[in-house]
């Protein structure tokens, strides 16, 4: 293959792998910006959210698009009650204390973890796509299904950035993050809406799983390396910045793709790290977001 | 000119504490319906906590806050300002990065209120108008203050808490604001306002209650003060 088709060929994978960062990171983004809580147990909502793709999507007989769609929609309300649970459990009872929260999610990640060992077990599941259908380019076949992901998570984020500044519970939620105590005052019950933006971060992780799932594989140990990535793209892009979370998930994703493809893999996480530190000693507010008052 | 009226908020013997230090010494303090009552004192003499205390956003041990034969103290922080209970709190506390609007939005959701109640607010601040699509944090000091206060009058509060609305102000905006809260009083809002200038005080305010200590050690009318200012001196040791 000639340099001009490889290189497409390396950012369309360099996109796929941004669109469900982009997802996931968001997800982490939303919790620490409105809750100020770093929820070390974002990767484990991703992973679950996989493992419940591959048990309602063999669950279900059929077509694989049934169990697809099916994982699709049940498989992050699941992780959303689960999410909604451990908060009531755990979060609100540290009185959502930043250093006490991190620690709490530690270990909520390993309970998560061993959790899925013991009913799911070590072995990594594949779940059928939901259609195979390969786009023919005049240098190679593509897969349509990773393309769909593609426009499933834009759609996903543009849905995210309606909610967020042209609803009413994106105004709450909003108001909640820049000042609690004065939001409680008009009004608007913060414990409430603490509840709901955990939910919604681990629902977003879970529906990144169920999208990336047929082209990855669910295990139980798979939560780790979404979990690291989402960091450094909310770091890089900013906390609590929507905008600079998306332009950080492409960033990574496009520069993990490419320099994975041309010259390895290791060189790509070695790029992205140094970019954290770079951006922490330079920027240390994100790219995009507002320094802290 | 305060004949005996009715209560709009009666707080009695309340105790608050930041976590083990005892802030407030069971409090009392009597605001009437439509009078503008002035808590004057020393800086951490606790005039502050008893506005927060009043919003919930301090929790009390002891004692009750009423308004409208509402006990108060117990209920979730969010649900004060739907008993008419509206805060603007010192420094203004704007939603910096939301616009004018977005502000005022939040400020009527608080009680369901609508289009008429934002016109009246926008009536009374033909300023921020203009302004409606800037971001809040981007406003003058007395811009933000009228916002601040706009955002509390979209709940249509019958006791309105003002903790020191003027500081900072240049003097054309402190008259603004003053002449503010005459209208409100004329309206029928009952306000509790809490200052450390002396001059802002005496032109606005219908009773002045001296804290000191976490205690309400003394309630005047404003003529008497007037009067005798030594009162003034003995809590504050300015005047």
């Amino acid at each position: 293959m000639h340099f001009g088709p490889h290189l497409l060929l390396a950012a369309l994978e360099g996109l796929v792998t941004s669109a469900v960062l982009a997802l996931t990171a968001l997800g982490l983004s939303l919790v620490f910006g409105v809750m100020r809580v770093v929820n070390v147990a974002h990767g484990e909502f991703f992973m679950l959210g996989a493992v419940l793709a591959w048990a309602i999507s063999t669950a279900i007989s059929g077509h694989p698009a049934l169990g697809f769609l099916a994982a699709l929609v049940l498989a992050p309300l699941i992780v959303g009650l689960i999410a909604l649970v451990s908060e009531r459990l755990v979060l609100r009872r540290l009185n959502y204390n930043p250093e006490a929260t991190i620690v709490a999610t530690i270990g909520m990640l390993y309970i998560i973890q061993q959790l899925a060992l013991t009913f799911y077990g070590p072995e990594a599941r594949p779940v059928e796509p939901p259609f195979s259908y390969r786009i023919l380019l005049p240098w190679f076949g593509y897969s349509g299904y990773k393309l769909s992901i593609i426009a499933a998570s834009a759609l996903l984020l543009v849905a995210t950035w309606f909610v967020l500044t042209r609803t009413r519970i994106g105004l709450v939620m909003r108001a909640t993050q820049y000042d609690s105590e004065t939001a409680q005052a008009f009004g608007i019950p913060v414990d409430r809406v603490y509840a709901g933006v955990f939910a919604l971060g681990a629902m977003l992780a879970a529906v990144a799983a169920v999208l990336i799932v047929p082209i990855s594989q669910a295990h139980y140990l798979m939560g780790q390396d979404p979990l690291l990535l989402s960091f450094i793209v909310v770091i890089i892009g900013g906390l609590g910045s929507l905008r600079g979370t998306v332009v950080a998930a492409v960033l990574i994703g496009l520069s993990d793709g490419i320099i994975s493809v041309f010259f390895s893999p290791t060189l790509a996480k070695i790029i992205a790290t140094l970019l954290v530190a770079m951006v922490l000693v330079f920027r240390p507010q994100g790219l995009f977001g507002t320094a802290s008052r | 000119m305060t004949q005996p009226r009715a209560e709009a908020l009666t707080i009695s013997g309340l105790d608050c504490f930041y976590g083990e230090v005892q802030v407030l010494y069971g409090l009392d303090l009597v605001l009437n319906k439509g009078e503008v009552l002035c808590l004057f004192g020393r800086n951490g003499a606790g005039k502050t906590t008893t506005l927060k205390a009043i919003m919930g956003l301090v929790p009390s041990r002891a004692g009750s806050i009423r308004v409208d034969g509402r006990e108060l103290t117990g209920l979730p922080a969010h649900d004060v300002p739907k008993a008419g209970v509206a805060y603007v709190p010192q420094g203004r506390r704007l939603f910096a990065e939301m616009t004018v609007a977005e502000n005022i939005e939040i400020g009527l959701m608080a009680r369901g209120k609508g289009k008429a109640t934002r016109e009246n607010v926008l009536e009374l601040f033909p300023l921020l108008r203009q302004r409606l699509r800037q971001s809040s944090g981007t406003l003058s000091g007395g811009e933000q203050q009228m916002l601040a206060m706009a955002r509390a009058l979209c709940l249509e509060p019958q006791v309105l808490l003002l903790d020191e609305p003027t500081e900072g102000l240049m003097p054309s905006m402190i008259a603004k604001i003053r002449e503010t809260v005459a209208k409100l009083r004329v309206s029928g809002v009952s306000t509790i306002l809490v200052e450390q200038r002396v001059d802002a005080v005496l032109s606005v305010a219908d009773r002045v209650s001296f804290i000191e200590n976490g205690r309400n050690r003394e309630t005047v009318d404003v003529e008497k003060l007037r009067a005798d200012p030594s009162a003034v001196r003995r809590y504050v040791g300015v005047g």
